[in-house]
């Protein structure tokens, strides 16, 4: 017992050790590159100084200082849009995994489906992202259903559902042809309903392609949510701060790069929880589980 | 022959346009109880034969019946427990899950289906392994947890395809024996097929020889050796006269040595 704590704490210890070095060796890689570049003066690929390449510290710190007088911490506003995009991309994440699967089992059940509708598939995914936003969020806008009209939040939620549904397509027709043939003739041995080899083996066995998928969806939809914020600035995102400190970036850097790291943390979060959800859904052999 | 279990007439099987005959002209009877041995070189057509019986192959002529009914009857009837070379346990279901799957099929209610899980266990001898996953688990623990699946739902038959085949010379022996064991206290009906002739005979108490191109049957030999089997029946002078008899039949054939 005791030795199995110990162990634990060992291996945390261990894990916290390794981010910890690679947190410094990043650290050391861009504060090393700045030092040279700017002794040397060489201006390859481009030149450097604390506009193009803030002081990692400086960045951090952005995070801890009010915007203007009297105002609250940049992080303070920083959680609120953090929280807003969040709720966009997990939204859209679960309408783009929802609509993903359903194509996907469909795709996977009826093959002609496959030549019919993966082509269209495929070829939504081809057209920029930033061509797209402003039609859907924009266009959103003016419908209304019985007086209904989607709000900000909502039309952002369906480009991130756009860009997750894809990945999800793809490896739910992948998962759900993965069962072992040698298990199917087990099922119809068992006079089983396609219905029960669906859940009961088809679905099972496509765990771990979806969630390969997730993973990927979970990031891209917080990229879509960001993007999706943009063409009709939405303010109240992490993409409206984007927006709005792209225009001071000469003034003011740090904020820019600030904003940057915050949602790349967001995206962390949203992979993490999928790889959570993951450790205790899916039961595999350790050696296939990455 | 109101006993029989299968009774198969005239079976042919082509697979493909014009193309290859895997089974040519079957015709076998097996008793209820009876455990009855397909062996014969690869291409016989032996594993082809076990997928008919079991109605996963069709077969292009003639008739067979399971326990007076076709086959294709007999299987939504839930009348065929399989046991494969594989042991095609499902990675994401515990032993004890596993050996419930045919039996959420069936529509057993949650505690009967637990109590048939831990008689089953008993009987495969895996008491204790109930949580552990399949690849927790060797090869001869898995294909135990296999056939204890097969029968979980008490099947008139049971089909098994070389399920020892991919395990070493003493597990597969154990597992012999086990096997035996298992037969003796279910009373159930069993078609094994195998390419071991010490195996077949062992086992047995009727073991069909069958050869390729076309794929039939060729003789069958009955195994007249005492029951229960043991240790000393491996010793048994009658034993390897058996062995001597079915190989020469298995070579008469001109069959692969």
């Amino acid at each position: 017992m005791l030795l199995a704590v110990l162990a634990r704490i060992r291996s945390l210890a261990a894990r916290a050790a390794v981010l910890f070095l690679v947190l410094a060796g990043l650290w050391a890689l861009w504060e090393g590159y700045r030092k040279l570049w700017e002794s040397t003066g060489w201006t390859r690929p481009f030149p450097v100084d604390s506009t193009t390449m803030p002081h990692l510290h400086d960045i951090v710190g952005a995070l801890f200082d009010p915007l203007r007088e009297g105002e609250p911490l940049l992080a303070r506003y920083m959680l609120d849009a953090a929280l807003f995009t969040a709720k966009e991309a997990a939204v859209g994440f679960a309408i783009g995994a929802t609509i993903g699967f359903l194509l996907g089992a469909l795709i996977a059940r009826f093959g002609v489906l496959q030549r019919g509708v993966m082509p269209y598939v495929v070829a939504s995914q081809t057209i920029p992202i930033l061509a797209i936003a402003p039609i859907v969020v924009v266009g959103l806008g003016n419908v209304s259903i019985a007086g209904w009209t989607p709000t900000d939040w909502m039309r952002v939620a369906v480009i991130a559902a756009y860009l997750t549904f894809f990945p999800v397509t793809v490896n739910t027709v992948r998962g759900l042809r993965s069962a072992d043939p040698a298990a199917v003739e087990l099922m119809e041995s068992y006079a089983a309903s396609e219905w029960s080899v669906f859940w009961k083996l088809r679905v099972p066995a496509a765990l771990p392609y979806l969630f390969s998928a997730f993973k990927v969806a979970a990031t891209a939809s917080v990229v879509g949510a960001v993007i999706g914020e943009l063409p009709s600035s939405i303010q109240s995102g992490l993409g409206g701060w984007i927006i709005n400190f792209n225009q001071y970036y000469v003034l003011e850097p740090e904020n820019l790069w600030a904003v940057n790291l915050v949602a790349a943390a967001l995206g962390i979060s949203f992979f993490l929880v999928v790889v959570l959800v993951e450790k205790l859904v899916v039961h595999r052999p350790p050696e296939q589980l990455v | 022959m109101s006993d029989s279990v299968v009774s198969a007439k005239g079976i042919s099987k082509t697979f493909g346009k014009g193309g290859v005959t895997a089974l040519q002209d079957i015709d076998l009877e097996v008793g209820r109880g009876e455990f009855v041995s397909l062996i014969g070189p690869s291409g016989c057509g032996k594993s082809t034969l076990l997928r008919v019986i079991g109605d996963l192959v069709e077969p292009s002529a003639g008739e067979i019946l399971v326990n007076g009914k076709t086959a294709h009857r007999a299987r939504l009837d839930r009348d065929y427990g399989i046991v494969f070379q594989a042991a095609v346990l499902y990675d994401w279901r515990t032993v004890a899950k596993n050996i419930s799957l045919p039996l959420e099929l069936v529509g057993w209610g949650r505690a009967q289906r637990s109590e048939r899980v831990a008689e089953m266990l008993k009987l495969v001898e895996l008491d204790g392994f109930e949580r552990h996953y399949p690849w927790q688990l060797s090869g001869g623990m898995q294909q135990r947890v296999s056939i204890a699946r097969a029968l979980s739902f008490s099947p008139a038959l049971l089909l098994m395809d070389e399920p020892f085949g991919a395990l070493d010379e003493m597990t597969r022996e154990r597992l012999n024996d086990e096997l035996l064991r298992i037969w003796t206290e279910t009373g159930s009906t069993v078609i094994f097929v195998t390419h071991s002739i010490a195996e077949a005979v062992y086992l047995s108490t009727r073991v069909v020889v069958m050869s390729p191109r076309p794929g039939r049957i060729t003789s069958v030999i009955p195994i007249d050796l005492p029951q229960p089997r043991t240790v000393e029946t491996r010793e048994d002078p009658r034993y390897f006269e058996l062995v001597t008899e079915v190989r020469e039949a298995l070579h008469a054939n001109g069959g692969e040595r």
